[in-house]
């Protein structure tokens, strides 16, 4: 199903003028002219409903993150701080002498696992990609039935036992147990796979003929062509990554290696900000976290539903 | 025979001619291909299927997470860890029986939730009359981008006893409850307004899992009730649009010949739409019932379990165990029986909807 998407995508352009003229010509033609008027007001009603619900909260947040505390308890729905305060972005800051949040700990940190973890996934998924849909080794089935596999392990029954093990390993509390755990990704393997079979197998052979070896012929000539599929990658594991929460609490307890969402989550349940206490500093520090990743996806965001839909591939 | 090809490069000396051509390639792309595969393998075999062989091996112990699981210290106590949760009279089944409960709520009303907002938003985004799709696609899908965290710390703030919900609430004239501290579940609240106000004695007698009927039958709490919002709230946006792709399978040509035939809007969605959508429901279906078995990260943030544990969940009482207490093999034995439930539901789930399709 999202196969077909990925695959539909480099003629989209072509095809979606004619996907969208003709049924509304062929709506208007043949609705009376009143139904019309009301599927339209029913439907224009129904999106601005639907943005004030789905727009509306993060207004909230960003609007309160300004406000004074009393401010925001006493008017929580106003989107007008009065009076407009930088109290909780001087905290986050670092410019309030008398309370402190190591922020840019936590965002040095969420952004360097990040882009290693995106880094590393890109590398292993398009190297397994490539071998599951072109190689011919022994073992070959007993791999990719692995990685199917993978998809029925349930994340959050992972969390034990991927503790004992980098316990045992004498990962825990460090980098490369952040990092290397988030390798494991096989949706991004099956993805790579699928992208790769798309491409026609005479390049291949024609790559072989000229003389390049198996890893040049994979490196120069095929990956290049399966760029689509790297950048749904590269999306997939930087949004997952940045958002990731339950394994980086359970992979560290030291401070220092606190991720932006390990931070506020550390301080907002039982930490100094547990309770209904300073809602714009936990706000701040939300939005914070969210305008990396709205950032991009303001400008990517037909990849970012690309590469959602693309998941439905479970 | 063919494996002593790759081995021994003079093997191939003795092969037939037609075959000599093509095997100095072959015996490439074997060593390559597994060379290609090894990172993702050892990934995979260390971090997930050890893991998992491990926390077998755990589930097993009385291991209070110091020294190592291997080295003999810890106890074996073989099943017993899964008889405390699932037979035993005691703490932890009564905990783990409710954890049960509050999902299964959950789950149930989510999972519906889900469904029915996420294909709304498709349809309304697919919509040919309307104008701005995509548009709206993208502020739709926008909260299901951003972390668990930062939207749990935002519906914190909106779900206050005065906060967002509960003023807009009031402008409606109705007097919201304090959403996180309200432990009453909707299923009582309502039969209490018929005049049910205690259990029956049916119900409240008989018990299932130390937990007696009437317990069974509170539906979600209120505190609950905000969570399933949070999460449709923040899990449509990706829904729709799985829903979205299957929509653009149907073929416009369909819908205009009914629309020509004189089928209403609302014949058109029931006997056109829903059947052809078939598969994208039961796809979603799936991966919701999924997810919803495993929420975890709002629980942590939002309620760890309260109010009078109506939030607690399987995953985080996996996780409280193990790490707030130090039971490594109550939590791991609590994780398992969690797996078990999701792959039986998950079966059965497959089960259900292949037999429909056929």
């Amino acid at each position: 199903m999202s196969g077909l998407t990925l695959r539909r995508r480099p003629d989209r352009r072509a095809a979606r003028p004619a996907r969208d003229a003709v049924p509304v010509v062929l709506t208007d033609r043949y609705s009376p002219l009143p139904r019309k008027v009301a599927v339209r007001v029913i439907g224009y009603g129904l999106l601005a409903l639907g943005t004030l619900l789905y727009l509306g909260p993060f207004l909230v947040q960003v609007a309160t993150s300004f406000k004074t505390d009393a401010d925001a308890v006493a008017n929580p729905v106003s989107l007008i701080p009065s009076p407009v305060s930088m109290a909780a972005w001087e905290i986050v800051a670092g410019s309030n002498p008398a309370y402190s949040v190591p922020v840019f700990r936590w965002l040095g940190n969420s952004f360097f696992v990040t882009i290693s973890v995106t880094l590393g996934r890109l590398i292993i998924d398009s190297l397994a990609g490539y071998a599951l849909a072109r190689l011919r080794f022994r073992g070959r089935t007993v791999v990719f039935a692995g990685v199917v596999a993978v998809l029925a392990v349930p994340g959050v029954v992972l969390l034990i036992p991927k503790f004992l093990v980098l316990n045992e390993l004498g990962m825990f509390d460090s980098y490369s147990g952040m990092i290397l755990p988030l390798f494991c990704d096989a949706v991004g393997i099956l993805l790579m796979k699928t992208a790769f079979e798309a491409v026609p197998t005479e390049l291949d052979e024609a790559a072989r003929i000229d003389g390049a070896g198996v890893f040049r012929t994979f490196w120069s000539v095929i990956l290049p062509l399966v760029r689509p599929a790297l950048v749904t990658v590269t999306i997939l594991s930087f949004q997952g990554s940045w958002n990731e929460f339950t394994h980086f609490l359970i992979a560290t307890s030291d401070p220092d290696l606190a991720t932006m969402n390990l931070g506020i989550a550390r301080l907002t349940a039982g930490g100094d900000l547990q309770g209904s206490q300073q809602f714009p500093l936990k706000l701040a520090l939300a939005t914070l976290s969210t305008i990396p990743i709205a950032i991009v996806y303001v400008f990517f965001s037909r990849y970012f539903m690309r590469s959602g839909s693309a998941t439905g591939l479970k | 025979m063919t494996s002593t090809v790759t081995r021994e490069p003079s093997a191939g000396r003795i092969k037939p001619v037609r075959r000599r051509a093509t095997s100095g390639h072959l015996r490439q792309e074997r060593r390559a291909g597994w060379l290609f595969v090894a990172p993702a393998v050892i990934v995979l075999v260390v971090f997930l299927f050890a893991p998992i062989i491990m926390a077998a091996w755990v589930s097993l112990l009385d291991w209070n997470g110091q020294s190592s699981p291997f080295s003999g210290e810890a106890e074996f106590v073989g099943l017993s860890n899964y008889q405390a949760l699932l037979t035993d009279a005691g703490l932890l089944r009564s905990d783990f029986m409710l954890s049960v409960r509050n999902t299964v709520y959950f789950v149930l009303f989510n999972v519906t939730g889900v469904v029915v907002v996420s294909f709304a938003l498709a349809m309304a985004v697919n919509s040919y009359v309307l104008r701005g799709r995509s548009f709206f696609r993208t502020i739709f899908y926008f909260p299901a981008i951003t972390s668990s965290v930062a939207i749990s710390v935002l519906f914190l703030f909106l779900f206050q006893g005065a906060g967002v919900v509960n003023v807009v609430l009031s402008w409606v004239g109705i007097d919201g409850p304090t959403w996180f501290r309200d432990p009453r579940g909707v299923l009582h609240i309502v039969l209490s307004w018929f005049g049910v106000d205690a259990a029956p004695a049916a119900l409240a007698d008989t018990t299932m899992g130390g937990l007696s009927l009437w317990e069974w039958l509170s539906g979600p709490s209120v505190a609950m009730c905000a969570l399933i919002t949070l999460s449709i709230w923040a899990s449509s946006g990706t829904f729709m649009l799985f829903f979205l792709v299957g929509l653009q399978d149907i073929p416009v040509e369909l819908e205009e010949a009914t629309a020509i035939d004189g089928a209403g809007a609302w014949r058109r969605f029931r006997h056109l739409t829903v059947p052809l959508m078939r598969r994208s429901i039961v796809l979603v279906i799936t991966l919701a019932l999924i997810s919803s078995w495993q929420v975890f990260d709002q629980v942590f943030i939002l309620s760890q379990g309260a109010p009078a544990k109506t939030t607690l969940t399987p995953a985080y009482i996996s996780y409280v165990r193990s790490f707030g207490d130090g039971q490594f093999g109550v939590g791991a034995a609590v994780a398992f029986v969690l797996f078990a439930i999701i792959i039986v539901l998950t079966l059965v789930q497959r089960w259900v909807g292949r037999e429909r399709r056929t």
